[in-house]
């Protein structure tokens, strides 16, 4: 068996291991907790006047069966998963009778466009601003991004993009600060449609552009400015390669592979910074759904949300894991 | 020790701002015992009044003075914060210090348990817990459930220093001489690893407060506590942005962006500080 093949199954591996793991904290937290969502459906549907005491118990046998909340604990559990390998997560209480796989299919569009957009574009930014500061330490402007970015890196998703929607909604309202698109334009492949899905999200790409670059330049930084010490680097000067190539394919490129691993691993912490984004500027994807569930009280959209956030993420980092001994090719040899 | 703080204020910029910056948090927090309002009664000043010399930040929509409702929530904030990083420190400090000093298979299956919870989304499962919560979240249950996911970056971090302890020659005496692993654990390789812990600390910290701002601004909280994520999430109920009482919006948000910067750089300076590399590179080496 080739080393590629060993790698690829270890991936492989510790993807089924995240899936896992994510679902059954997903189903320990659904059963564990005191509150039972079918009382709880039950008791909001019925708190406007009195309700015949047959019909309530018809609709707990048909909501258990819904929630899959029937039989011994083992038996929902086997159910839970059945429902999640087969994608059906039942009808949404709240857009009844929309099954909750096609509210989510109709999300996720949106949030990965948004996600793959920003992260994309901070990681390519922040690695290439931070490895020409970590490289050409003296520069007055890399110095001064360099103290922008180490202030950027520690504030959360939320504040970034309250502070955004202030800034460009209030003080300087030039671009569309709520929505996927505009109301009036009909969906389609046209050219109005697509330049409004792309104003539209220029502001959530901002803000989870800015929330990540931070740490990417930070990050970058310090790593370039600990190779630059190495020995094979102060060769290559001595012998007097030109700098630019010594920057970019002795420097950054071993650089890069940390960095990637870092994408890899810090990906669920991006999603979430996504989802909170997309509900400050009332972005389409998952996070407005997420909430929109919440508030009306819609068991299988919220359960149906966090089971296919787990399995995405997941994913995405699994096809990053494959992406890696593109770069380092040390894994496809050993 | 003290010698070591001043030499750090002076010549580590970063040091000097962020424990400053803490410094006036702080100051907002000890500031609270002396509110001269309960936190939790409204209508006890004219509302809506932009800053003046009563009212230093102005005061709120719900007849709040908008300072001392921020020293309140700033002290619950921290303490959250606080709170969660303290017990999250205790699992991913046993979990390092394991996987770190026994190496190879248990070292392999910690980390590959380690790296699920790195990655695995937590926001999606909080709105989870809280939709099952509802009435019954309570600051407790979500500092415990929060330190339960938020400890396996920094576990990763104190297993990288513990995984260079194993092979030091005084592990291998403690080893010889009879000690348990337990106390080479404790009383070998965790004096090692508490700088690392101490940084890392600070940067949770910061997440915590980070994702109770989240959660509370969406209402997924007990929001009936004042806390910064509250505040904003009362301010927005209110509509306070488009009403034009920015002060009751821009206070909390500064406040926080205060808060993050400062413990941020602060454990920044602490790695370098602990990093001789960065050290000799800062001196021109």
């Amino acid at each position: 068996m080739t080393s590629y093949t060993w790698y690829f199954l270890r991936r492989l591996g510790q993807f089924v291991l995240v899936v896992f793991v994510g679902i059954n904290i997903v189903f320990f937290v659904t059963h564990a907790t005191p509150i039972d969502p079918v009382e709880q459906a039950i008791s909001s549907a019925t708190q406007f006047g009195q309700s015949d005491p047959r019909a309530v118990e018809i609709m707990r046998k048909a909501l258990r069966e819904l929630y899959g909340l029937d039989g011994t604990l083992w038996q929902q559990y086997l159910t839970f998963w059945r429902r999640l390998a087969t994608g059906d997560f039942g009808p949404s209480l709240s857009a009844f009778p929309t099954p909750v796989s096609k509210l989510i299919g109709q999300a996720l569009p949106w949030t990965v466009g948004l996600l793959a957009t920003s992260t994309l574009t901070a990681w390519c930014i922040g690695n290439f601003m931070g490895g020409l500061a970590g490289y050409y330490r003296r520069n007055r402007l890399l110095k001064a991004a360099g103290i922008f970015a180490m202030g950027l890196q520690p504030i959360p998703s939320y504040i970034m993009s309250l502070v955004v929607l202030i800034l460009f909604g209030y003080f300087w309202p030039i671009l569309p600060i709520t929505g996927g698109f505009e109301m009036n334009i009909h969906p389609g492949f046209t050219f109005s449609f697509i330049s409004s899905v792309v104003t539209h999200s220029l502001l959530p790409v901002l803000s989870l552009t800015l929330i990540t670059i931070g740490a990417w330049f930070v990050g970058m930084r310090s790593l370039v400015s600990n190779i630059i010490s190495e020995d094979y680097v102060v060769y290559a000067e001595l012998a007097g390669v030109d700098r630019h190539k010594i920057l970019t394919s002795y420097v950054m490129r071993n650089a890069l592979m940390p960095q990637l691993t870092g994408l890899a691993l810090s990906l669920g912490g991006i999603f979430n910074g996504a989802i909170i984004t997309e509900v400050v500027f009332g972005y389409p994807g998952l996070g407005t759904l997420l909430i929109r569930g919440v508030n009306a009280g819609d068991y299988s959209l919220v359960l149906g949300i966090a089971s296919i956030s787990i399995i995405a993420v997941a994913t995405a980092v699994f096809a990053i894991d494959l992406l890696y001994p593109l770069l380092d090719p040390r894994v496809k040899i050993r | 020790m003290l010698k070591i703080v001043r030499d750090l204020f002076r010549h580590n910029r970063e040091f000097a701002v962020g424990s400053i910056l803490v410094l006036l948090v702080v100051g907002l927090v000890v500031a609270s015992f002396f509110s001269p309002y309960p936190p939790l009664d409204s209508y006890l000043v004219p509302p809506d009044t932009p800053p003046s010399w009563d009212h230093l930040l102005g005061t709120n929509s719900r007849g709040q003075d908008v300072f001392w409702q921020l020293t309140i929530a700033m002290r619950n904030s921290l303490f959250f914060g606080i709170s969660v990083a303290v017990i999250s420190r205790v699992i991913s400090l046993v979990i390092g210090l394991v996987s770190g000093y026994a190496g190879g298979m248990v070292d392999r299956i910690l980390m590959s348990i380690n790296d699920t919870f790195v990655v695995i989304p937590l926001f999606p499962i909080l709105t989870l817990f809280y939709f099952m919560m509802h009435d019954h979240m309570s600051w407790t249950l979500l500092a415990l459930a929060m330190a339960s996911l938020g400890w396996p970056y920094d576990a990763r971090l104190i297993r990288s220093v513990a995984l260079s302890l194993r092979n030091r020659e005084f592990t291998t005496q403690s080893i010889f001489s009879g000690m348990s692993m337990r106390q080479i654990l404790v009383e070998d390789h965790l004096p090692y690893v508490l700088p690392i812990v101490f940084s890392t600390t600070l940067n949770n910290i910061n997440w915590s407060i980070g994702l109770e701002v989240t959660l509370s601004v969406i209402g997924l909280t007990n929001i009936e506590t004042p806390t910064i994520g509250t505040m904003i999430y009362w301010a927005n109920q209110h509509t306070a942005m488009v009403a034009g009482v920015w002060w009751w919006v821009l206070a909390p948000v500064a406040t926080v962006i205060m808060t993050f910067i400062g413990l941020f750089l602060l454990s920044v300076s602490m790695n370098e500080f602990i990093d001789p590399r960065t050290r000799l590179a800062r001196m021109g080496a």
